[in-house]
């Protein structure tokens, strides 16, 4: 009985392995990705970046440069976020449980958050592409309508949680719907609300850099040029430069939200 | 329980309030309070600053605005294909599709050593913190930058794509992992250590059964994010599939229709995705 | 003595299958305490959200006040009657995060247009009302301290102190010291005791204990599956009306079959 329970779960692992296995080798034979490349190329990479992939003196010529676009890619990232945010709390009110209007509105709030959400940056700086040419006002857009998505979506979930109970006890004292939102459901969701705006403008900075590449803005435009041009000093300064500021910005984060609680 | 009637406190005693001069204060400013409105208020400050120094090069908002509006017209309502088939399409999916495949495995794997190695239960303060100090540097880096570091050694194409993909796969996984991890029962290890199980019997034989499904669920949502991920590489750092024909589409035959096609299919896939990771994270929930 | 509320033929039905309940008929005098006791998932939640419309009805009428509940279609005339039935809760269901003022004075907010209530303002006349209140719950001290750095117990008079601001008629509580220790919760029963005596505030109140409920009540109203099953005096309560609204619910039965008979009599 014993081993025969053993062994069914054994063959249950066993089967599920095997499924894995074959999706690998099914997938990398789709995209041609060979694993011995894969191997090699690391330390490959390793050395080249050793050899390669550090500011030198020259560069650092080319830093007020960098600074200048890495300040418009933080002000487009804090941007679109704390604008998308507000935007987002009125989807989120319209489509959470707990504050619905009424359940037409809610669907329909819910779909349109989620049809933002599932589009991918990327796709909506291509199409912005369009309209705002080269300017900040593409970047601008593709972060603001990502960050409305996901926002509205954490949004919703945070009210979810952590307001129902209270909202039954306001209506029950005959309060109206704004003085519910303003008085309750806000006071108290807002640190959470903060707390993802934060990180939406983390995620943001990562996500600037894409879309700038795509689209010929921003520190990602400084990037490309650099890397185009193989300068990869230049190049390496770009990205140590993005990476502080995200590391930076993090700790921000993390002691606001230390305090807000 | 016993209870018996008793005079409780008069309710409508006459007493005088303490706050009887002026206008009494509703609230009382507190730390978290403060912070919460400074940070507010700084954000609101930024978004400003950004409104007023954006390169707008010369381009018109309202207009801007409006044609955006009508290409998303273009694209919602009269998608079509001109440079490929419904078929080559869904090829193309596939590419993309297996990039997410591949990155989310490979993190997969080197995240389940990783968070071993980060869960604070399993390991030593000092390991773990610098393990989930290397996977935070490692995040700061953005994926395509990954990608497009890699490629110059590579070239171009899925493997590049695929290990600098791997990165974040492997920071955000070694993070749901080790604590997943963390959150088994401190007694549980003790007792099985007190069996005199070694290391890797507790990590097989406890440890991971218990956070089996937890694991999963994670991967999966990592799985959904990597598509999106993969997309995007397509577009970007020439990693190919679905992604790169939208690049295509936009950047070099400005064809919104085919980009409609394109937007539909991803948006499918996307939706998905999410449906089958909210299924997998209730049914692990429950 | 008038009668303040009456159910009649009230029956509410969850989705196509859930009867939560049947057909009930009660009616509540002006400035009675009464009890209403059951098993858990026999109605007894449900019953008191009818009467303010958290819930509706499904059929029958709830008189309140003279009006029929559940004509009212207007969301303004819901909310100005809401204002004169005041809630309180198992779990206090407070803004952990605001004081103890503040929370108080939400019971306030329905007198408010839209504006004046998302912003929060209310006049110094309220606000001194609010302290009074405040006071005579003893909660002098924490005015200005948040709520998540109260007891249970201190919650649960934030609770009745945000109900009381509201002014009302009556006062509906569900299980209001279910989450509490047995001092904290001797503690709120004098004080509803006493609001009710006071203040002549008809108070409806949940209650899973049926010792609590035979020591404060004026009158008990016994449900079970939905049905009104008693409905008289704590002193009439016999073993086989227990049985009859406890059911076969061994735990119920366990802990509660000996008591009444002592308990009876010291009343
Ligand atoms: N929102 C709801 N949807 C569906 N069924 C419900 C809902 N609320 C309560 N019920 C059901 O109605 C019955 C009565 O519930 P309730 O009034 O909460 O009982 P009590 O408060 O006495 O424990 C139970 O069977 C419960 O499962
Ligand atoms: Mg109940």
């Amino acid at each position: 009985m014993r081993s025969n329970f053993l062994m069914k779960k054994r063959l249950y692992s066993g089967g599920i392995l095997l499924v894995l296995v074959l999706l690998a080798f099914g997938a990398a034979s789709m995209t041609e990705f060979s694993l011995a490349k894969c191997f090699s190329s690391i330390p490959k990479a390793i050395v080249w970046s050793l050899g390669n992939f550090y500011p030198v003196a020259d560069s650092f010529a080319k830093l007020p440069d960098i600074l200048a676009k890495l300040q418009e890619t933080l002000l487009i990232s804090i941007a679109s976020a704390s604008v998308a945010a507000i935007f987002a709390l009125v989807f989120a009110l319209i489509g959470s449980r707990v504050t619905k209007i009424n359940n037409f509105l809610a669907t329909l709030s819910r779909l349109i958050a989620n049809i933002f959400r599932n589009i991918d940056v990327s796709i909506w700086a291509l199409v912005l592409l369009f309209s705002f040419g080269q300017s900040s006002l593409t970047g601008y857009f593709a972060l603001f309508v990502a960050s409305f998505g996901f926002l509205t979506r954490a949004f919703m979930e945070t009210i979810d949680e952590v307001g129902a109970d209270t909202v039954e006890a306001l209506r029950a004292t005959g309060a109206n719907f704004f003085s519910i939102v303003f008085q309750a459901v806000i006071p108290m969701s807002v640190s959470q609300l903060i707390s993802w705006v934060l990180f939406m403008i983390e995620t943001n900075i990562r996500a600037a850099t894409l879309v700038g590449i795509l689209t010929g803005s921003g520190i990602g435009f400084v990037f490309d040029l650099y890397y185009k041009k193989m300068d990869y000093h230049s190049a390496s300064l770009v990205v140590l430069s993005i990476v502080l500021s995200i590391l930076l910005i993090e700790q921000i984060s993390n002691y606001v939200r230390r305090v807000m609680l | 329980m016993a209870m018996t009637k008793t005079a409780g406190p008069v309710l409508t005693n006459g007493g005088v309030p303490p706050f009887q001069e002026g206008r009494i204060k509703i609230r009382v400013l507190s730390k978290a309070n403060i912070a919460i409105r400074l940070t507010m208020l700084i954000l609101a400050v930024l978004t400003i600053v950004g409104f007023a120094t954006f390169n707008y090069q010369g381009v018109h908002l309202l207009k801007g605005l409006m044609s955006t509006l009508a290409n998303f017209k273009t694209i919602f309502f009269q998608p079509q294909f001109a440079h490929f088939t419904l078929l080559e399409a869904i090829y193309q999916l596939f590419i993309t599709l297996s990039l997410g495949v591949l990155t989310t495995l490979i993190g997969a794997i080197i995240a389940l050593f990783l968070g071993m190695l980060a869960a604070e239960n399993l390991s030593n303060k000092t390991v773990s913190n610098s393990i989930k100090g290397f996977v935070a540097v490692i995040r700061a880096v953005p994926t395509v930058l990954w990608v497009l570091i890699f490629a110059v050694s590579a070239g171009l194409g899925s493997v590049a794509a695929v290990i600098g993909m791997s990165f974040h796969s492997i920071s955000y996984l070694t993070k749901a992992y080790s604590e997943s991890f963390e959150e088994l029962n401190q007694g549980t290890i003790e007792a099985l250590e007190g069996c005199g199980a070694s290391w890797w019997q507790i990590v097989c034989q406890a440890v991971l059964p218990s956070s089996l499904t937890s694991l999963i669920s994670w991967t999966f949502i990592r799985f959904e994010i990597n598509f999106g991920v993969s997309v995007a590489m397509g577009a970007a750092a020439g990693a190919g599939g679905i992604g790169y024909d939208m690049f295509m589409d936009s950047a070099f035959y400005y064809n919104l229709h085919e980009m409609g096609v394109i937007t539909y299919l991803i948006l499918i896939v996307a939706m998905l995705l999410e449906f089958m990771s909210i299924k997998i994270k209730n049914k692990v929930r429950a | 003595m008038t009668t303040l509320l009456q159910f009649k033929n009230v029956s509410k039905q969850y989705g196509n299958s859930t009867v939560a309940l049947s057909d009930v008929n009660f009616s509540v005098n002006e400035g009675e305490l009464v009890s209403i006791i059951g098993p858990s998932g026999a109605g007894k939640s449900t019953l008191l959200r009818c009467i303010n419309r958290l819930i509706d009805a499904t059929s029958g009428e709830i008189i309140f006040d003279g009006a029929d509940m559940l004509k009212i279609n207007k969301k303004h005339d819901l909310r100005a009657l809401r204002t004169k039935i005041g809630m309180i809760f198992q779990n206090y269901n407070l803004v952990e995060r605001l004081s103890v003022f503040e929370n108080v004075l939400h019971g306030r907010l329905g007198y408010k247009s839209a504006l004046v209530g998302a912003l929060g303002l209310y006049n110094e006349n309220e606000k001194k009302q609010a302290i009074k209140i405040i006071q005579s719950l003893g909660l002098n001290e924490q005015v200005y301290k948040r709520c998540d750095q109260l007891s249970g117990g201190q919650k649960q008079r934030v609770g009745i102190a945000r109900a009381l601001v509201q002014e009302p008629r009556v006062l509906l509580a569900d299980e209001p010291i279910a989450s509490l220790d047995p001092n904290s919760s001797k503690v709120i029963m004098d004080h509803l005791k006493n609001i009710c005596t006071t203040l002549g505030i008809t108070v409806l109140v949940n209650l899973h204990q049926l010792d609590v409920a035979l020591n404060y009540s004026d009158r008990i109203i016994g449900i079970s599956g939905g049905r009104v099953v008693y409905d008289g005096l704590p002193a009439n309560l016999t073993d086989e009306d227990i049985r009859r609204i406890y059911g076969s619910d061994p735990e119920a039965l366990n802990l509660i079959i000996q008591k009444p008979k002592e308990v009876a009599q010291k009343i």
